[in-house]
């Protein structure tokens, strides 16, 4: 048994907090909350350079050969600075699930280029349904001579207005068992037929309704095979899954860390606030909840990185982060007490983003629904 | 990072299970976890196991080789904690090999090793821990039950309270004050006592749950030998340091109360009540819960074998682990309903009146071996760095 990290990740860990700390500060974050883009080009470059892009992509497109394991440990110190999504919603969701199942012609063409900081994707896979069981997948996809027609509309699609390409899933078949029939389309964004619309968000990140209208894709820009690509979204879902789990469990050491200080620098009744124990226990409860999120996370990180089946895992992880997290952040604004309402203050972007992490890729509930199932329940 | 157990821990993971499987009873329904015998018929199969563990060497078995042990890892200890309390089985000694052995390994005389050690290890003595007082209890350090040294002896007279076990132990080691004029922490001191020694009075304390787990122990001048001073006099709170802090994970409480949540999870399935969403989330909950108690403590178990310090890790593995025994006794009660207030005698009685018994049993959990405000206060002051209070 090893619960730690490695000499490699460790250091690839100190390099992302050193460098986060300085091209990514609270600044950056609330200057990119104003912005439409969502994100800051610079600094995407900026971790193209580093190589963190393309970490786990195979040394022929362009990556770092790096296991899933490595990709965890940088994605705790993002999660610690509140990295703009384009970062994972391109690697995870879409990175993995093309370097898993698709063919070579779209891997040769496509991982570079994301290695590179050069295209932004975005996965659509959400409906007004809201929900990440397959059943709420209705966008259709009719077969024509040498394309696809793509109708429907999804709902709280990251990134969807800046992406280059969207990973669409769409139902081709229409069968009893919900998990057939859904396929995945590579769809370039500025495709005929293709509108899109920002919604306005908790964690002011960039989620879009995206709508097609008699979109027209290439078959082959069929991701995995036709009529089964419930079985790629679903491992790329697990890793989405754990890669939002290691975020908000870096953003809630971060918060923990800041409320720590907080409570040590703060004076009433002549003595730091932190000396009180009504103090001292919620700060007890953050780190428990926070140790607990820790080796629950990198049990499911493991297991995944290791292509151990880890289907329980990660959802007992989501199920478990998605509240601990939240709870991390309410003590941690009550110890703030009114300096934490403001907005001048860093907490409420953690905050923000806390409700926005619990609820992506399945919220608590889902999750335990899924472990249910595991236990035959 | 690997979250796999070596070969030789899966290896003896198994012998324990065949051993279990082997040495109890074909109807073993488990006993609640520390559940000290209530009959002499229990207590002399609770001897028994312990005897059995020894003779495998599995008693003491992180205890070194030449003190009778194996020199096991920790991984190794907690793997036999955690499936002798899976399995809800009595025969591990706390006392002894988990407090007393660790202490005199420390501080004893050569001489008090050598006579003292081979009976924890080998089971023969059975001892039981004088430490809490009615006015000493999450602080200890005020105790008041005093020893004057003599010529020949410490002569001792005072109250000691919620002594678990008193009633079957044969030795006890207990605390007492030698210099009343010295601060608190710098005038006690730690001694052995035969409880055969005249002078020495032992009532019982009966539990809510029926269990009679603790005494009232009384010293009237009770004459403790000069060469049973463990340590040197007046630095016992030391010795007591170092047993207390002996970095316990609590997997015990944990591993049993893990079991009753899957019974549970058994027993909803063939009911057929785990359909109803709200009962499903609840056991789901519970299910998630044991695993991030589990491996709290096995976090324990990695950093003490990798030689890392344990600072705050055995106080979050030990607040988390009784509370969670606590949620899987009460979440339990709520999914029984009406069934879940019969005893365990009851003919109606579900799971064998287990999730009754450790309802009223598990609310000792957070107040024995240092209360879950205690246990905060540690990890607040060690984990976290905050500030003394006055």
């Amino acid at each position: 048994m090893d619960l730690g990290w490695n000499e490699e990740q460790e250091m690839l860990r100190k390099t992302a907090r050193d460098f986060l700390a300085k091209e990514c500060p609270p600044t950056l974050i609330r200057a990119v909350e104003e912005d439409d883009k969502g994100y800051s080009p610079e600094l995407y470059k900026k971790m193209a350079e580093l190589g963190w892009l393309g970490l786990v992509f195979p040394e022929k497109y362009g990556g770092g050969d790096g296991e899933f394991l490595d990709l965890v440990a940088l994605l705790e110190e993002m999660g610690r600075y509140l990295v703009p999504d384009t970062f994972v919603s391109t690697v995870v969701p879409c990175g993995l699930p093309i370097l898993s199942a698709g063919s070579e012609e779209q891997k040769q063409k496509l991982l570079p280029q994301i290695a590179a900081g050069k295209i932004i994707l975005a996965l659509a896979l959400t409906e007004p349904s809201a929900t990440y069981d397959p059943s709420g997948i209705t966008v259709r996809a009719v077969a024509g001579k040498d394309d696809y027609i793509i109708n429907g509309t999804k709902l709280f699609v990251p990134n969807a207005h800046i992406a280059d390409y969207l990973l669409c899933a769409a139902r081709t078949k229409e069968t009893a068992k919900k998990e057939d029939g859904i396929t995945l389309f590579l769809v370039e964004s500025k495709s005929p037929g293709i509108s899109c619309a920002l919604l306005k968000t908790i964690a002011s990140d960039r989620q879009c309704e995206v709508n097609f209208k008699d979109v027209r894709v290439p078959k082959k820009n069929i991701v995995g095979d036709l009529d089964k690509g419930w079985a790629v979204l679903s491992k790329a879902l697990e890793q989405a899954a754990i890669a939002e789990c290691t975020l908000m469990l870096g953003g809630a050491q971060q918060v923990l860390e800041m409320t720590v200080n907080y409570a040590k620098e703060r004076i009433q009744f002549d003595r730091p606030i932190g000396s009180f124990q009504a103090i001292q226990h919620k700060c007890a409860n953050m780190l428990i909840d926070i140790d607990g999120a820790k080796y629950i996370t990198y049990q499911a990180a493991w297991k995944c990185s290791e292509g151990l089946d880890c289907t329980r895992e990660v959802s007992m992880a989501k199920a478990w982060v998605s509240e601990a997290y939240q709870r991390v952040c309410i003590e941690a604004h009550q110890i703030h007490g009114g300096i934490g309402f403001t907005k001048e203050h860093d907490l409420q972007l953690y905050f923000r983003r806390a409700k926005k992490s619990e609820l992506a890729f399945g919220d608590a509930t889902f999750h335990r629904e899924l472990v249910a199932q595991h236990l035959g329940l | 990072m690997d979250f796999r157990f070596t070969q030789e821990e899966e290896k003896f993971r198994q012998e324990i299970r065949e051993f279990l499987k082997r040495e109890l009873p074909p109807d073993w329904t488990g006993w609640p976890v520390l559940g000290e015998a209530d009959t002499d018929e229990d207590w002399a199969f609770c001897r028994q196991m312990t005897r059995k563990l020894a003779e495998r060497g599995w008693l003491a078995i992180g205890w070194p080789k030449e003190y009778g042990g194996q020199g096991a890892s920790y991984i190794m200890q907690i793997i036999l904690s955690e499936e002798i309390n899976y399995h809800q089985s009595p025969g591990m000694d706390f006392m002894g090999i988990g407090m007393l052995g660790p202490a005199l390994m420390a501080h004893g005389a050569e001489e008090q090793k050598r006579r003292y050690l081979p009976g924890i290890a080998r089971a023969e003595v059975v001892w039981c821990q004088g430490f809490s007082e009615p006015n000493a209890g999450c602080d200890l350090a005020s105790l008041q039950t005093r020893a004057v040294e003599t010529d020949d002896c410490f002569i001792a007279n005072g109250q000691k309270l919620w002594t678990s076990n008193a009633h079957r132990a044969d030795w006890c080691f207990f605390l007492a004050r030698t210099d009343p004029e010295a601060p608190k922490h710098k005038g006690i001191s730690f001694l052995l006592v035969d409880l055969k020694t005249p002078g020495i009075t032992i009532r019982p304390l009966v539990n809510i749950a029926n269990g009679r787990s603790f005494n009232e122990v009384y010293f009237d001048e009770v004459r403790v030998p000069k060469e049973n001073l463990v340590g040197q006099k007046n630095r016992g709170w030391q010795v007591a340091q170092t047993l207390l802090g002996h970095e316990r994970s609590g997997i015990h409480r944990i591993a049993s109360a893990r079991r009753n949540a899957d019974l549970l999870i058994e027993y909803a399935r063939e009911t057929g009540l785990g359909k109803d969403p709200l009962i499903k989330q609840k056991l789901v909950q519970l299910t998630i819960e044991g695993d991030i108690a589990r491996l709290l403590a096995y976090r324990v178990g990695w950093l003490q074998t990798t030689g890392q310090a344990v600072e705050y890790e055995a106080s979050m593995s030990r607040v988390y682990g009784a509370e969670y025994q606590q949620r899987v006794a009460r979440v339990g009660m709520q999914i029984l309903g009406l069934y879940g207030q019969l005893a365990k005698d009851s003919k109606w009685t579900k799971l064998y009146g287990k999730i009754e018994e450790d309802y009223l049993c598990s609310i000792g959990a957070t107040l024995a071996a240092g209360t879950s405000e205690i246990q905060r206060n540690i990890i607040a002051l060690r984990g976290l760095d905050l500030p003394r209070g006055n």
